[in-house]
């Protein structure tokens, strides 16, 4: 059964679970006198009949998906020969990871009798498996079915019951907000340690060389001296420098003019226009930046007689800009648009031009949130992946030439961890160390910069 | 100093004359300045307005052009003779057989026999790479479908080669040199003689539609990566949208105002701005690395983007449910409604045009992201359709960055094919939360 008709077959049992809820709590309050007789509406009984058949089974399907994988590995090892215990856990990997590819029918050839033995009892183990949840599943489902059914009487307090499960939904929905950072902070944390065991923290942060591909060889000396950062810093600040250069005026003269000077009607049209910029995806930017902004710089570096690299920090950075500018403009516009209006009239009464109040009244007023707004755009510009991945290069350059190719932490992560990997290499760890660096940095400006716009927001309602 | 101002008022009018004759003086002359400044500055605005417009249309220009060619593709006409002793079958060959036939070595004699010409093995060669190496499943299918024909002639049409394929769409009109073009003067003058005789002609590229990935460009889809985007998304909204719109409604309606709250709220704020490449090491740690569920499944991915588009559409629907009048809930209050009955059955009904409005755009945002699915490792070469969340697949995003950093440069044409396939996708969810919003909307 696949997990589609899974789950359809247990919402279709919690709805037949509702149906039959409901109408036994009406034939109950019927043959009492009518249904004003019972504690809730008939609805409630029918709900907590499906909560009772549907929940209980539905969370379970949702935990056996995830344990699914792991508890099959586990049952697998207790089947497999007695030579495979004594191994490494490398080596128990490479196999267990062979045996499922055979067993899945993906390899074929070229693996050992044993490795394919173990493969069919894998398999066996599997659809064994699969068929013991789904018909326990099943099982859990009629049961909360009945019980949830034959619990009716007109007495219970259905509503109460329904709205204590609504509202702890509710709450734990909330809560997986708090859940995903604590997930976020411990999944790159754990890692970042195991990590700083193997290359001190401070030559990770200080060091000036960034090679992670030497050491993947374990024989090799001092392949710890390969993971300096600070070329990778270097590399996102200078394109994060050139985007915010680019944005910033552009974008924050945009949101003045659409704001202050444009008429309706021209507002109307060229604000969504320039909001389409915001929509696009950024893979789509990467591929404009690397296949037509990048050439273009270096002919054009070329015929000034230039050298230009054909994956400059420029090209990455400037299509980084223009992606910003829209964010940097929406923001601003809000802003601008918050300054209460008597501020402008005194301006104006005082006999001062529209640009000078701009400048000399409303920028000021509007500072903090256009302040804040910008540090969230740097903040994005720095986390930026696609752009960087498929404009910028991957030598780690420590340069502040933008014609130059740099790489940055983004483009580090994302080569470190696409494709197969183990996950005690070193080089896997060094992607989740950049990883918390990157949380952190983004933290940082993210509080700070919320935290101005809020402070703004207040002093002006 | 007062009694000097003193006596200046009261001595000295003409002089008071004076001084503002000096200050209109001083201010007419500054006009124009000033004016030129207001000017400048002004056009400075208009000038950074146009520039994102610019950037806007030359974006979709460039990615237009270099994209619509793939549309269409190449096909050419051959008479091919379905001689068993070349197929190396008899009538009575099991399925297998056929499935397995040598259907190359058909279209190669097909090709030479209708340029008897070419001897030389170069030459042969150049010629046999003229049409996709793909071409040998059109017989397949063709013999597959009609065994009857086996030993009989038979013309089909068959793929061109990707070389040939931008040759006869693009480059041909420019009568570029040879060293500037992917073919030879040998092919080109092959080709010209299929277009002289009407054997080659240029149709809309189902294909492109149809097919999974291919490494051969002429034959290459997005197929399986609309299937995979399209499973992604169904987990991403099943999960995030019930979830999004039950946050939003215990912050709104139930929190207690508390240190608790504001801690949920300042988590939400930041989660919406941290870089999405954050979650997809998020999701590599947890789902991979701690539940070994396997890579490169829509699973993995739609919860992934989950976390990523809870923010934007907790964030949404709270605005939503702010907009619903107080007075509503008064009202139902009043009747006796509990609160969960006012939120089920007034705010959350009349709260939903935003919050669809909402997840629209949220699913936008998880339909057009690339970077945490490389984590999880959606960058899989997919040549078969993903039926189920559970089937490895890629995304449409994810294809694209896959075929831009393929060396063959046909793929180009494909890659911005995909890109415009994406953007009109984009285009329509943005659109219909727009008309949404201004349609059912209600104000108050």
């Amino acid at each position: 059964m696949s997990v589609g008709a899974l789950f359809a077959s247990l919402l279709v049992i919690s709805l037949l679970a509702y149906v039959a809820g409901q109408q036994r709590a009406l034939r109950m309050g019927l043959s009492l006198g009518g249904i004003y007789k019972l504690n809730s509406l008939p609805f409630y009984y029918g709900m907590v009949a499906a909560i009772a058949s549907g929940v209980p089974a539905l969370l379970l399907a949702g935990f056996w998906l995830l344990l699914r994988e792991n508890i099959n590995t586990t049952l697998l090892m207790t089947h497999v020969p007695d030579s495979w215990h004594g191994m490494s856990a490398g080596e128990q990997a490479l196999l267990l990871n062979t045996v499922k590819n055979v067993a899945g029918g993906q390899v074929t050839d070229g693996v050992s009798a044993e490795s394919v033995q173990v493969a069919n009892q894998y398999r066996d183990i599997v659809a064994q498996g699969d068929r013991i949840s789904v018909i326990a599943l099943l099982v859990i489902a009629c049961g909360g079915f009945a019980w949830g059914v034959l619990r009716i009487n007109p007495a219970q307090r259905a509503r109460l019951q329904v709205e204590g499960v609504g509202r702890l939904f509710l709450v734990a929905s909330a809560c997986i907000a708090i859940l995903t950072t604590v997930g976020i902070l411990l999944s790159v944390l754990f890692e970042s340690i195991r990590f700083f065991h193997a290359v001190p923290w401070w030559k990770f942060l200080f060091g000036l060389d960034w090679s992670p591909q030497i050491a993947m060889r374990a024989d090799q000396a001092g392949s710890s001296g390969a993971f300096g950062a600070v070329p990778l810093f270097a590399g996102t600040l200078l394109i994060s420098m050139i985007a915010m250069v680019l944005a910033v005026p552009c974008g924050l003269m945009s949101a003045i003019y659409l704001s202050e000077y444009a008429d309706t009607k021209l507002r109307r049209w060229m604000k969504p226009l320039l909001e389409l910029l915001a929509g696009i995806p950024t893979v789509v930017y990467g591929f404009f930046a690397a296949l037509t902004v990048a050439p273009f710089i270096r002919e054009l570096g070329e015929s000034m007689g230039v050298a230009v690299a054909s994956e400059s920090a420029l090209a990455a950075g400037l299509v980084m800009g223009v992606m910003i500018i829209p964010f940097i403009s929406s923001l601003s516009d809000d802003v601008i648009n918050a300054v209460p209006q008597a501020m402008r009239d005194g301006s104006y009464a005082l006999g001062a031009t529209q640009a000078e109040t701009i400048i000399h009244v409303i920028i000021p007023a509007a500072l903090p949130g256009i302040v804040g707004g910008v540090l969230l755009a740097v903040s994005r510009a720095i986390g930026e992946t696609m752009i960087v991945v498929m404009a910028a290069g991957m030598s780690a350059k420590l340069t502040a030439n933008p014609l130059e190719a740099v790489t940055t932490v983004t483009v580090q992560i994302a080569s470190l961890l696409v494709g197969d990997q183990e996950f005690d290499s070193a080089k896997t760890l060094a992607a989740f160390a950049l990883g918390l660096v990157l949380f952190l940095v983004t933290l940082l400006f993210n509080v700070i910069a919320l935290n101005i716009v809020k402070k703004y927001r207040e002093q002006y309602e | 100093m007062s009694s000097g101002g003193e006596q200046n008022r009261n001595t000295a009018v003409p002089a008071d004359d004076d001084y503002h004759k000096r200050t209109r003086e001083q201010v007419y002359n500054s006009l124009a300045r000033r004016y030129r400044k207001e000017k400048l500055f002004r056009s400075l605005g208009m000038l950074s307005v146009v520039f994102g417009i610019v950037c806007v249309v030359v974006l979709f220009g460039d990615i237009g052009r270099k994209g619509i060619g793939a549309f269409w593709n190449t096909w050419i006409q051959l008479e091919v003779t379905l001689d068993a002793s070349t197929l190396g079958i008899t009538p009575e060959s099991t399925p297998d057989a056929i499935q397995h036939a040598n259907y190359d070595a058909v279209i190669k004699t097909a090709l030479l026999s209708r340029f008897p010409d070419v001897t030389a093995r170069a030459d042969k060669k150049a010629l046999y790479s003229l049409v996709s190496s793909g071409a040998g499943d059109n017989v397949r299918n063709l013999l597959k479908k009609h065994p009857e024909l086996l030993g009989q002639k038979q013309v089909i049409w068959v793929l061109a080669d990707d070389e040939v394929d931008t040759f006869f769409k693009h480059t041909r009109k420019l009568k570029l040199p040879e060293t500037e073009r992917s073919i030879t003067d040998k092919q080109v003058a092959w080709v010209e003689q299929w277009i002289a005789s009407g054997q080659m002609e240029k149709r809309f590229n189902q294909l492109f539609f149809e097919a999974g990935d291919s490494r051969e460009p002429e034959q290459a889809g997005i197929r399986s990566a609309l299937a995979g985007s399209a499973l992604t998304l169904l987990v991403t909204l099943l999960l995030s949208f019930p979830v999004g719109v039950a946050a939003a409604v215990y912050l709104e309606e139930f929190a207690p105002k508390n240190r608790f709250t504001d801690f949920i709220e300042v988590n939400i704020n930041n989660l919406a701005a941290v870089p999405s490449i954050i979650f997809g090491l998020l999701g590599l740690a947890v789902f991979i690395g701690f539940f070994h569920i396997t890579r490169s499944v829509p699973l993995v991915g739609g919860l992934v983007l989950t976390f990523m588009t809870l923010p934007t559409i907790i964030i949404s629907s709270r605005a939503a449910i702010k907009s619903v009048p107080p007075s509503i809930r008064e009202a139902a209050f009043g009747i006796g409604a509990s609160q969960m009955q006012v939120v089920s059955q007034h705010v959350i009904p009349l709260a939903m045009p935003g919050m669809l409005t909402g997840a629209i755009i949220g699913m936008a945002r998880a339909l057009g992201e690339t970077a945490p699915l490389l984590m999880i490792g959606m960058v899989a070469f997919i040549v078969d359709i993903p039926h189920g969340i559970t089937d490895p697949s890629t995304v449409l995003p994810v294809q694209i960055y896959l075929w831009a950093d393929s060396s063959e440069r046909a793929f180009v044409e494909r890659t911005s094919a995909a890109i415009i396939v994406l953007l009109a996708f984009l285009l329509v969810m943005n659109g219909a939360a727009v008309w949404l919003r201004n349609k059912l909307e209600r104000r108050w």
